[in-house]
């Protein structure tokens, strides 16, 4: 199993491939379309992101002291930041994802989406992240 | 060849070079800029307005003797009789400078709290501004008045056969915005006025989104409250006007306690200060109200009429323009609109539109457009908006729509 530094290293180094922009983003418009569907149960208004212009679901299921997230936007370049989220975050201890820094998302060249003034919540779906590996911790603290 | 009535042309390359803004680059790409429902631009005549009065006469009005503040009040007094005379109120002192419409509305809403009773009712139009609905909502539940709604019908206007419906002895007051921000439909405003005075009720009309294309009369409209803000008209932001017939004027109570509003203070009594001093609580903005009238001589110089002329020749072209690509609906087809195009391609989030778009250097709006009873209206999240200024081009539009079409082939 990769570490969350690891596979975000491997994300910065397949965005360092494209020339520019467009191809960036034809990239991450092809890894929204394959993100994996999220179980309709759980596309309610309790599990949407506030503060997104587009609509972000996001769950978070615990399996062997190890959080898998499954998410879906009906926008599809958000749909593609999710898939990165995913990818990197999706599969990793509660403590390790408390601990990851997201820099690397200014080193593929989405630095735009960090600004607060952005409506795709970028910064939300981060926070609802980290958020839920709070509450898995604390879960198993407790058990 | 069609002869050209030379009064209405308009030299676009000469007034663009007012606008230092319009010369810049955004991702590389020069700046595309059709967001001007949001916000205008800013000409360099407005700008040299600003850095004078912070240069040269920065003062606090209507108070000190010394020369700096009676400059400044003067100024400031003068910009408030050339919006007199924009707006062609009867009185300047009917002319009270506020810090946008936002909060014009909200003086009008919190003044009627005390006229209106329980049974009483308001009626808003679907077609409304958030701004101007929450206020009302917020006098309702205050006063136990009653909020209707002028529904909207498909092509985005007005229904006024509910809206007689609505209408009866019982009707206070009735708020419609002037133009829909979301759409740029013009609204009937002379009918509305005209019936609703005639079962005794008031009329507040915002204004903020005609303001920039068409030049109001308040009194030819005989509109009890008008409001607008500067910064949809080439002015700074932070500042607007509300107009109100002299009878409303004195009859709400003021809205804010503070200097300027005041004729004598002791701790047992306060009276208050004549019109327009009674609504113009504290130090304004007085930088942004001198600037808001050298914005409207700015807009007069070139005429209201050639602006309107121009913007309709712009929208008319980018609506043909932009129908043309596959899968594309606009919004809003009333055979009234400011230049504002409101559209969605089907299956295309506007926020992935709006995204692509910036990276070409092209600014729309995307979203609700704070006017989400709309969207829900059409049962869509929002539209991508595009709205036109006299200083855009026909080349911008072109940009516009091969911008749409290469998002489109990327996004589907």
């Amino acid at each position: 199993m990769k570490s969350i530094p690891e596979i975000q290293q491997e994300i910065v180094e397949e965005f360092e491939m494209f020339d520019d922009w467009m191809q960036r983003y034809e990239y991450m418009i092809e890894l929204g379309k394959s993100l994996p569907l999220i179980d309709e149960k759980y596309k309610t208004e309790e599990y949407i992101i506030k503060g997104c212009q587009s609509k972000v679901w996001v769950h978070a299921d615990l399996n062997e002291d190890k959080i898998e997230f499954t998410a879906d936007s009906d926008a599809i370049i958000t749909k593609g930041i999710i898939a990165i989220l995913i990818r990197s975050f999706s599969g990793q201890p509660p403590q390790e994802i408390l601990d990851a820094d997201t820099s690397f998302i200014d080193k593929i060249g989405l630095k735009e989406h960090l600004s607060p003034t952005r409506a795709n919540g970028l910064v939300s779906m981060i926070k609802q992240i980290k958020l839920y590996a709070v509450a898995y911790k604390a879960k198993a603290e407790n058990n | 060849m069609a002869s050209v009535d030379s009064s209405l042309t308009l030299d676009v390359e000469q007034i663009r070079n007012d606008f230092p803004i319009l010369k810049r680059k955004v991702n590389d790409k020069p700046l595309v800029y059709f967001d001007n429902a949001a916000t205008s631009q800013t000409p360099q005549q407005v700008i040299d307005v600003i850095v004078d009065y912070y240069s040269r006469y920065n003062a606090n009005i209507h108070r000190g003797v010394h020369a700096l503040s009676q400059e400044a009040t003067d100024a400031y007094e003068q910009a408030r009789i050339k919006i007199q005379k924009h707006f062609n109120i009867p009185n300047a002192y009917q002319t009270l400078f506020t810090a946008g419409t936002t909060h014009g509305i909200n003086i009008v809403a919190s003044g009627f709290a005390s006229i209106l009773e329980a049974g009483d009712e308001v009626i808003v139009s679907a077609l409304e501004h958030h701004s101007n609905i929450v206020p009302w909502q917020m006098l309702c539940e205050k006063t136990g008045a009653m909020l209707k709604v002028i529904p909207m019908l498909d092509n985005g206007t007005l229904d006024m056969q509910a809206f007689d419906a609505l209408l009866s002895d019982k009707t206070k007051l009735v708020f419609v915005n002037h133009v829909s921000n979301a759409l740029g439909t013009v609204n009937p405003i002379e009918e509305i006025i005209k019936k609703t005075h005639a079962v005794g009720g008031a009329v507040l009309v915002d204004g903020a989104q005609a303001a920039p294309h068409i030049k109001a009369d308040v009194q030819a409209l005989d509109v009890d409250f008008y409001v607008v803000s500067a910064h949809k008209m080439c002015g700074p932001t932070g500042v607007g006007m509300l107009y109100g017939k002299e009878k409303w004027l004195e009859k709400l109570p003021p809205y804010q306690g503070g200097g300027e509003m005041i004729d004598q203070v002791t701790f047992e009594k306060t009276t208050y200060a004549g019109l327009p001093h009674k609504f113009e609580a504290g130090t304004p903005n007085i930088c942004g109200g001198i600037a808001f009238g050298a914005a409207l001589d700015y807009m007069n110089a070139i005429g209201f009429e050639r602006i309107a002329a121009y913007e309709h020749e712009l929208l008319e072209y980018a609506t043909a323009k932009l129908k043309s690509i596959e899968g594309l609906r606009i919004y809003g087809e009333s055979s009234k609109k400011t230049a504002v195009v409101s559209f969605n391609i089907e299956g295309v989030h506007p926020y992935d539109m709006g995204t692509i778009l910036d990276k070409l250097g092209i600014a729309v709006r995307t979203g609700h457009h704070c006017a989400q009873p709309i969207m829900d209206f059409y049962k869509i999240p929002g539209t991508v908006r595009a709205s036109f200024a006299f200083y855009n081009t026909k080349e911008e539009i072109d940009s516009l729509v091969a911008g749409v079409e290469r998002a489109r082939n990327m996004l589907i």
